[in-house]
């Protein structure tokens, strides 16, 4: 792209020509009238606020983000359906969530709170990063908790604390086709999708009931949404499958590097594919959390040593600190 | 008299300046197995993947008596319903398993995917159907779970006739179904074909080069040269009694035992 087609904040960086004689590189520090305050010194769980100068709000220029709006409104218009995007480069590798990012950086406004989490945790790697990401470039607050979060970014479970309407959710998808297993060509997923023949979607069960003796599908289950649309749901465990189902938050999913964005409106019917003899079930945990005690929701398995010591603990840490917040306790027993 | 099933008009093809197929109209009533004939690029393919309306013909027609018994061009069909007619009311058995059979899906699968499309969602009825097809197919049971990959070049065809016939079509295409299989699993399989198109009165076109197959399954024969139709009749007329000087070469190139 050409210096000129993103013309830089004026305040920022003033002119070299309207500055004097001295322009170049280590000028224009100089000449800054404003210099940004020092950040603050982030508090305990929370990144600074301070959006870092040079950036664009929230990374993406601002035709990006309408490109990007576009197809998300598309995408809530028809639930389920894969819309084509766009997507853009961005400073982190496919995989680790760029088409998440750029759905968030598009819904992001200056009042938003924002929440990352990676498989349940607050404190992972790419929770961390995305979320520093985000403070770094546009300045919103971040917190841990679910209940104050107004968009979070998941890969890939769903919060345990139930959602609210007002919040958005934003899952990072690797491979947002559902029927790509069974069928490998993009112009005949779409003439499939078109058509709504997803007798194939079956097919895979079938195997895994043939092979296994009961739909062993545990992750990137299947749904039916608002009774059209086959969607894979990301890889969440189908544990969460159940939550997508007439939830008040607004579910948006970005694919960056297949380009694809798709959306659960509202209080939109998802249904788990399944078959009348061998009903949809989610995972069933023998154990409550270790560490809070938590019943009905989904557990990590955690080694603690060679010997093969594990113990199972919330998936979700920001569920987790609130139920030892408020006095619950797990046994702690490894097993 | 019988109704057709289906109506071929005037079907013409061309790839680029070759003529892969020329002016070929015939028609077929139900319950009629109709051979299509003649030498290796001889346009005999080309015109069965028109008659599927997996190619678009240059000019002709293909209309088919469909369950209501209306006679309907399935050029004018929308692509649902001509894909839901393909999956149900037709099959197509093709030359090269891989290409007909999912070979990473197990079997009862590969048979159940149509039931699946129609929308049954029962499993235990699906694998019932899925076992009793094999078993007509001469499969055995205990082969439902293994994928097609771990079959033989002759059980690899059964099952698609399986795959095909699960729907319960009145009208099948096959491409070569016997091709490359050794001469016991060919008789096997041309015994297994004709009994269950006289047993479920099957309308089949069978593309094939050997006149043996054709004169073992069909009732008629269409005999292809450059793309014409260069003769057609009762397939033991066209057998014993050949009009035409190509017929006359082919039949008499038939090797004896």
């Amino acid at each position: 792209m050409s210096a000129t087609a993103m013309p830089e904040p004026s305040g920022h960086f003033p002119s070299p020509l309207r500055g004097g004689v001295r322009g170049g590189a280590e000028g224009t520090a100089e000449f800054n009238p404003a210099p940004p305050p020092p950040p603050a010194p982030p508090r305990k769980g929370e990144e600074s606020d301070v959006g870092a100068s040079g950036y664009n709000f929230a990374y993406l220029d601002e035709g990006t983000k309408r490109m990007i709006r576009r197809a998300i409104l598309k995408g809530i218009a028809v639930p389920g359906y894969q819309v084509p995007f766009a997507s853009r480069e961005m400073p982190m590798p496919y995989g680790w969530g760029t088409g998440g990012v750029q759905v968030t950086a598009a819904i992001l406004g200056r009042s938003d709170v924002l929440k990352v989490i990676d498989q349940g945790a607050d404190d992972t790697t790419n929770a961390v990063s995305i979320r520093r990401f985000f403070a770094k470039t546009s300045g919103v607050a971040t917190t841990t908790r679910t209940t104050e979060a107004t968009v979070i970014q998941t890969r890939h479970r769903i919060p345990e604390t139930p959602l609210t309407e007002g919040q958005t959710l934003v899952y990072q998808v690797p491979i947002p086709e559902p029927l790509r297993y069974l069928e490998p060509r993009e112009t005949e997923t779409r003439q499939l999708h078109a058509l709504a023949e997803y007798g194939a979607m079956h097919v895979k069960l079938y195997e895994d009931i043939s092979r296994h003796g009961h739909i062993a599908t545990t992750y990137a289950y299947p749904v039916e949404v608002a009774g059209r649309y086959v969607m894979d749901p990301s890889p969440t465990p189908k544990f969460d499958n159940p939550k997508m189902d007439d939830c008040p938050a607004l579910q948006l999913f970005g694919a960056g590097r297949e380009r694809r964005i798709y959306a659960v409106p509202p209080y939109t019917r998802v249904r788990s594919l399944d078959f009348e003899d061998h009903p949809f079930r989610v995972q069933e945990f023998t154990h409550p959390c270790a560490l809070c005690g938590a019943e009905g929701v989904y557990l990590d398995e955690v080694l603690l040593d060679d010997a093969g010591k594990r113990m199972f603990v919330c998936s979700d840490t920001d569920h987790c600190e609130g139920r030892r917040a408020d006095g619950h306790v797990g046994t702690g027993d490894a097993i | 008299m019988t109704e057709n099933l289906i109506e071929v008009r005037g079907l013409t093809k061309r790839y680029g300046n070759r003529l892969a197929c020329a002016d070929v109209s015939f028609d077929l009533v139900p319950g009629e197995v109709l051979a299509i004939v003649g030498e290796s690029g001889s346009g005999k393919s080309t015109l069965l993947s028109l008659i599927a309306t997996e190619l678009a013909p240059d000019s002709g027609t293909v209309s088919y008596r469909m369950r209501d018994g209306v006679l309907r061009d399935l050029a004018g069909l929308s692509e649902a319903q001509r894909r839901a007619l393909m999956r149900t009311d037709w099959g197509f058995v093709r030359q090269d398993a891989t290409k007909g059979l999912r070979m990473a899906v197990s079997a009862g699968g590969n048979v159940g995917e149509r039931l699946m499309g129609l929308g049954e969602r029962h499993y235990g009825r699906i694998r019932a159907q899925a076992i009793d097809w094999l078993g007509r197919v001469e499969i055995d049971a205990g082969r439902v779970d293994d994928p097609p990959s771990q079959f033989s070049g002759g059980m690899r065809q059964r099952l698609q006739i399986a795959r095909n016939l699960v729907t319960g079509p009145r009208l099948v295409l096959m491409d070569e179904p016997t091709s490359g299989l050794d001469v016991s699993v060919q008789a096997r399989l041309l015994d297994l074909i004709r009994r269950l198109s006289a047993e479920l009165g099957l309308a089949v076109i069978i593309v094939t080069h050997d006149l043996a197959v054709a004169r073992l399954l069909s009732h008629r024969i269409a005999v292809m040269r450059a793309g014409r139709v260069i003769e057609t009749g009762l397939t033991d007329r066209v057998l014993d009694d050949p009009e035409h000087a190509y017929t006359q070469l082919l039949v008499s190139s038939v090797l004896a035992a």
